[in-house]
């Protein structure tokens, strides 16, 4: 039955693939990459049932924690046009100073 | 029981492949970014937990259920930040949302 759990994440992954290099915004790769990310740790952790080797379910933790972070610094770039840049909150603070 | 246990969890693995079959299916098919992060949020919510759900029950009480939640609870706190990320830089780079012919956003 992980088998079939598999097939339809692998059918997902190519969808959202599709979704990837069809564009037509940076945000549309974005989601779709988002998109991948999930799946891709879910394939991890059924992968590891599948063949009997739990422990990929760290690697599924590690990828999920590595795929948000990744999402927010290329979203933080797109919106700000630097990574250094100090953002919204920071820009409200100061003025109010 | 064995036996309830087992069917339980794979409905809930199938039913969860079903989902984010159909949530991708959405990325594809909808017609612009807002209405597809919509359909991508189904991957991430009922897609996900239902598979998860699904491994859970096949787990058993061990370490291996442990990591199974952690993963849920990792996904249910970093997918609305990702998805609120996104909205909001969309939004603030001028990506207008698809509106129905004939409907004024102006007007509102």
């Amino acid at each position: 039955m992980f088998v079939a759990g598999a097939v339809a994440l692998l059918i997902a992954l190519a969808l959202a693939l599709a979704r990837a290099i069809l564009g037509p915004t940076v945000f549309d790769r974005l989601q779709a990459a988002n998109t991948v990310g999930t799946l891709a740790m879910l394939m991890l952790a059924v992968l590891g049932f599948l063949t009997g080797r739990p422990e990929f379910l760290d690697l599924a933790l590690v990828y999920g924690l590595l795929n948000v972070v990744g999402t927010i610094a290329v979203l933080k770039f797109f919106r700000y046009g630097n990574l250094g840049d100090p953002g919204e909150a920071a820009e409200e603070a100061e003025r109010r100073a | 029981m064995n036996t309830v246990v087992d069917v339980l969890s794979w409905i809930c693995l199938l039913a969860g492949g079903a989902f984010c079959m159909v949530g991708a299916l959405g990325l594809v098919r909808m017609p612009d970014f807002y209405t597809r992060m919509h359909a991508a949020s189904v991957t991430e919510t009922a897609g996900a937990g239902l598979m998860l759900l699904g491994m859970l029950l096949q787990a058993g009480f061990s370490l291996v259920a442990v990591k199974l939640v952690m993963i849920g609870l990792l996904l249910l706190f970093t997918s609305p930040t990702a998805t609120h990320a996104l909205a909001r830089a969309a939004r603030a780079r001028g990506l207008e949302p698809l509106l129905a012919s004939g409907e004024d956003p102006s007007k509102r």
